[in-house]
């Protein structure tokens, strides 16, 4: 008599049966014809800048998955404490869940010390934690934030190192953004200019690299206030279409007209209801 | 790289990090504090010499409080040698331990890829190293004053800087002596 097996209750933990077929599939990528599905990543433009009283972050807001935009409006600009934002760049998730993680773990340290966090507390928890996974959390992040000690931004990369610095640039489109830093940037400068600079850096990514796009986030940071202004600055809305191509009734003259009547019968009726509760 | 002088050391290092081609910070500061009168140049993985300097920072700063006296240069640059060495097939880190101490003056310790510690009294590493072996070999004279060890640091580092493409930026020295660190910065300027 064949056994049967029952199917048994989740136990709790990550469940590994998976990672076999995966394995199989990676395997076997050639016979199979297709590709597997890639990473969620966010082709990014991000970058940071200290000015006179305190920090300002920006992002762009595509996400793409592979040559696909997957997301026209995704939040680059993460909360990790009410001074300290982060924006990231890499695998989406992994900015997501390392930045969520290290805001928990910010809160329960702050509410032991009965103190605002600190930046640099944060950026030791992150760089640790990402040295610890060996480069394997793909999550560039641009850190910023006001803290007893003033304004301070750093730079954190996927492999756990870190640069503390008064602009810093990240993502695919870092490049473009460094260049209008480079160009532009003083120290102490005002919040208005400080606003501008990095609008006009993140839009040098937008513009001039294919893995950046739609709308650019700010996040001012001040000793008093945080204003997270999303979205900034729309820079690519959609256009409005300025012809139609449907043609009017009476374009063409009609010569003849025949009409042909369907005699169809009613063979059966069945009602099925949809359950609504 | 870091030179021997009677009563301290003088230490330098470019700025540059790279990411591949690309500059990722052009002011770097490579030259860490370990403790008070105790530095490390820190060549190859960024990732990794932060990482280590961060944890035998935390482990000296303990073991100077054990002792209630400074720690030796000796003691810093055996516990690098001690986590490079074990941890020889992961990190990509080369290391000079360099500083003052009461008992044995200005030490400069060298421990490179691999995990090897070695005393010398003027240390080279880093990817611009190979170009001026020669230069200091030729040019390097035992007791040396101060300010010879700082021109003589400054220039190596500024032939290196020239010909290595991934070495650039700033020059970056300090003097660590029983008055402490002065730290100097030579600008294209």
């Amino acid at each position: 008599m064949a056994t049967l097996s029952v199917c048994q209750p989740q136990l709790g933990g990550f469940s590994f049966e998976n990672c076999k077929r995966n394995a199989l599939l990676e395997a076997n990528v050639t016979n199979l014809g297709c590709g597997l599905p890639s990473f969620r990543k966010t082709g990014t433009t991000i970058c940071g800048v200290v000015y006179k009283d305190g920090v300002v972050l920006g992002a762009d807001t595509r996400a793409t998955e592979g040559m696909v935009v997957a997301d026209k409006n995704c939040s680059k600009i993460h909360y990790i404490s009410p001074n300290i934002y982060c924006c990231g760049a890499g695998t989406a998730a992994d900015t997501e869940m390392t930045t969520q993680l290290i805001s928990s773990n910010l809160e329960l340290h702050s509410l032991s010390t009965n103190r605002l966090p600190r930046v640099a507390t944060a950026n030791r928890m992150l760089k640790q934690m990402l040295f610890r996974y060996q480069g394997y959390i793909g999550a560039a992040l641009v850190l910023g934030g006001v803290d007893c000690n003033g304004p301070h931004l750093y730079s954190i990369y996927p492999h756990g190192s870190t640069d503390k610095l008064p602009y810093v640039t990240m993502g695919s489109g870092s490049l473009a953004a460094m260049a209008v830093f480079e160009d532009r940037y003083r120290p102490n400068m005002e919040e208005e200019e400080a606003k501008r600079l990095v609008r006009d850096a993140i839009a040098a990514g937008i513009f001039n690299d294919l893995g950046s796009g739609s709308n650019i986030d700010l996040c001012v940071i001040t000793k008093d206030r945080v204003d997270y202004l999303r979205p900034h600055d729309q820079a690519n809305q959609k256009g409005v279409r300025s012809g139609d191509y449907k043609y009017k009734h009476g374009t063409t003259g009609i010569l003849t007209k025949a009409v042909t009547p369907l005699l169809l019968d009613v063979v059966e009726e069945s009602v099925q209801t949809m359950d609504t509760s | 790289m870091a030179v021997e002088f009677d009563g301290g050391v003088v230490i330098g290092a470019d700025s540059r990090t790279t990411t591949g081609a690309y500059v990722a910070n052009r002011v770097t500061d490579k030259l860490t504090p370990i403790h008070h009168s105790i530095f490390c140049c820190r060549s190859g993985s960024a990732a990794d010499t932060q990482a280590i300097a961060d944890a035998v920072t935390y482990q000296l700063g303990f073991h100077g409080i054990e002792l209630n006296e400074p720690p030796l240069v000796q003691t810093a640059a055996n516990l690098f040698r001690e986590m490079c060495y074990r941890y020889r097939e992961e990190l990509m880190a080369g290391i000079i331990v360099a500083g003052w101490d009461r008992r044995r003056g200005g030490q400069v310790y060298t421990v490179p890829v691999g995990g090897m510690l070695t005393r010398q009294p003027v240390c080279v590493g880093g990817s611009g190293s190979s170009y001026i072996y020669g230069f200091v070999d030729s040019s390097y004279r035992a007791g040396m004053s101060k300010d010879d060890c700082l021109q003589f640091t400054a220039q190596a580092l500024s032939l290196a800087m020239e010909r290595d493409g991934s070495s650039g930026g700033v020059v970056r020295l300090a003097v660590i002596s029983e008055n402490g660190v002065e730290r100097h910065v030579i600008t294209g300027k």
